[in-house]
């Protein structure tokens, strides 16, 4: 076998155009698109439908909640794939929500898990038989849950059995991120000692929410140093407490969106000394979204891995010689 | 049963029991301190997460205090329900709420067939249940609504929307004009401010037409005094403006805190005993009846197979 040479640093002696490799990728990447899959899981009015509508500033989904008297209570967790399309500056985002409505909205809700689980690990299914055809596409169309948005009811007090669950399960399978719904109903002070309570809980439990603590290989560069500070800010700062608005109100003069309520406050979206709404987007879209869809590859691997054992512990004892 | 007469100055001392029913963090604890104006029910503390979520049942807890509202003094007991609804299956809770109402009433029924009477005997029968509704602003949930078609034949229902400061003025109305139809369609018969056209007077009617068109009422509740315009008030502080609790114009409060002390305190009272009460006595009694019927034929036909026997 020929002697593998250590790799050199050699200057080279004029400019030959390779850096053009980023733009090259970026060019074919926005030509393709991208794809990024939510899913929202969370008690009936907690106003689920209009923080997405809010997230992306547009009417992606309806509210799914009983406005009828007639209608009677959903007896299972539906699951209700929406899919659009949405642009900006180019760059083109091929958005699916995923909104369950039903959940938790029976007395007895020991079962309403179960259909949300089995989307999420059916996906992963679906992912890994395209993935192990003979004549496989050239992109397989990812329809993975990137993200699972977990809302709590703003009670102030502690998590219920039933979140302490579902997140646990959630978590185990994919990235999941809480957040306090309508916050506006709690006070600055049971604001933060509602986190403190969620964070001690979750810790309790051994829940692992998104974003995990990842292992970087030291040394630490600067741009590294920077992403861990990021990464760390939005850890201590989950779960978010948010407030969603599709209607503008007018604020000094100024339309912003936001809600009145009956006694004259006036509760605005984006102002950060209001709710965390700005840094849930922010994080959401601006920041981690790329590292979400990354990080949900990682979980698939966890699913492939399982997966393929199974099958090979069945196929082995298939063709054992005591059969 | 008579009330508890404790001459003082000359005036009557009324005693009223209600029971407060609702999931976790909907302010029932808070309310009942607005409502006594006193620390009556403590703050709920569970700073162990092993303790915090796990399967619970309804742990019913009576408290009593002394209220003194428009001259009218009154010894309240108030029942809290903590636990209610908060399970992942809570299917059973409401009949642990119901065994505990006919429980009082069960007592009640004792007392009243002895032959010797207790005379310091606490009527203990619960004259209203405030049920708090979480403001999602949508329809009731199969446990409202099963709690309240299960319970309303046997106590007074007052339904309550909890944190009520979160709604804007439209949303409010839609759900409150949701719930009643919801109500409606189920059947469900509450308190809901009953007059007579011929013996009432205009005043009363008028009074309860207004008070029935509240329900189900809005209800703030602050453990908290803030200082505003130069005023201590029961209120929130948020970063956007003070919610204050008595203020007519933020929540219904002050109109429930009248109806529940003071105003309609005689009317659920006779309601519990003249209708609710003498149903459930009659259901009873006609139950036992039944079944010592039951026996006696038993007891014939065990007689008929064994000819030679007594």
């Amino acid at each position: 076998m020929a002697a593998v040479q250590e790799p050199k640093k050699t200057p080279i002696g004029g400019y030959v155009g390779f850096d053009t490799i980023p733009t090259q990728i970026e060019r074919k990447l926005l030509r393709r698109g991208f794809a990024f899959n939510v899913m929202l899981v969370g008690a009936t009015g907690l106003g689920k439908s209009t923080l997405l509508n809010t997230l992306f500033a547009a009417h992606l989904i309806d509210s799914k909640g009983r406005f009828k008297v007639n209608e009677p209570p959903r007896q299972t967790t539906e699951i209700a794939p929406v899919t659009h399309h949405i642009e900006e500056n180019g760059v083109r985002l091929k958005l699916t929500v995923i909104d369950t409505p039903g959940y938790a909205d029976l007395m007895n809700n020991e079962h309403c898990l179960d259909p949300i689980l089995k989307y999420i690990k059916d996906q992963y299914a679906h992912f890994l038989r395209k993935e192990l055809t003979a004549a496989r596409e050239r992109y397989i169309t990812d329809t993975r849950v990137h993200c699972v948005l977990f809302f709590i009811n703003p009670s102030g007090q502690s998590l219920k059995p039933l979140d302490i669950v579902a997140l646990r399960q959630l978590a185990d399978i994919c990235n999941v991120v809480p957040v306090i719904a309508k916050a506006d109903s709690l006070t600055l002070d049971e604001r933060a000692a509602f986190k403190a309570r969620i964070k001690e809980e979750i810790e309790y439990h051994g829940i692992k929410l998104y974003p995990g603590q990842l292992q970087v290989p030291e040394p630490l560069d600067e741009y590294d140093l920077q992403e861990q500070a990021l990464t760390d800010a939005i850890r201590a700062r989950i779960p978010f407490a948010v407030v969603g608005s599709e209607r503008t109100i007018v604020v000094g003069g100024q339309p912003v969106r936001g809600r009145r309520t009956k006694w004259g406050g006036v509760i605005e979206v984006d102002n950060e000394d209001h709710c965390e709404f700005t840094h849930l987007r922010n994080f959401l879209t601006r920041t981690h979204l790329q590292d979400l869809i990354e990080t949900t590859a990682l979980h698939y691997e966890a699913f492939r891995t399982r997966q393929l054992l199974a099958l090979k512990e069945n196929r082995d004892s298939n063709t054992s010689p005591n059969k | 049963m008579s009330d508890m007469r404790a001459r003082r100055g000359g005036k009557k001392t009324f005693l009223f029991n209600m029971i407060i029913v609702g999931q976790a963090g909907l302010g029932k604890s808070t309310f009942i301190n607005t409502l006594t104006n006193h620390p009556t029910i403590p703050k709920r503390q569970c700073d162990d997460p092993a303790q915090c979520t796990l399967e619970k049942t309804v742990d019913i807890q009576a408290y009593t205090v002394e209220t003194d509202e428009d001259g009218m003094k009154m010894q309240l007991t108030v029942v809290d329900t903590p636990g209610f609804g908060d399970n992942i299956d809570s299917s059973t809770h409401f009949n642990e709420i119901l065994s505990y109402i006919e429980h009082q009433y069960d007592d009640v029924l004792a007392e009243q067939s002895k032959i010797k009477r207790n005379p310091k005997f606490q009527d203990s029968r619960i004259h209203v249940l405030l049920y708090f509704i979480p403001p999602t602003g949508h329809a009731l949930r199969e446990i409202d609504i099963e709690l309240m078609k299960r319970l309303c034949g046997r106590v007074n229902i007052l339904p309550c929307i909890a944190k009520a400061d979160t709604l804007t003025p439209k949303e409010l109305a839609a759900f409150k004009k949701r719930i009643m139809e919801a109500i409606a369609v189920n059947e469900i018969q509450l308190f809901d401010f009953p007059y007579d056209e011929n013996e009432d007077d205009d005043e009363t009617i008028q009074e309860n037409l207004e008070l029935r068109s509240l329900l189900p009422f809005a209800v703030v509740g602050s453990d908290d005094t803030l200082l505003v315009n130069g005023r201590t008030l029961r209120a929130r502080q948020y970063p956007w403006g003070i919610v204050e609790v008595e203020n007519m114009k933020h929540c219904d409060v002050a109109q429930l805190r009248s109806v529940l002390l003071s105003t309609h305190v005689q009317e659920l009272k006779e309601l519990t005993h003249d209708v609710i009460y003498e149903a459930y006595r009659s259901e009873k009694l006609s139950q036992l009846e039944g079944l010592a019927e039951k026996l006696a034929e038993l007891n014939m036909q065990a007689q008929e197979q064994q000819p030679g026997s007594v």
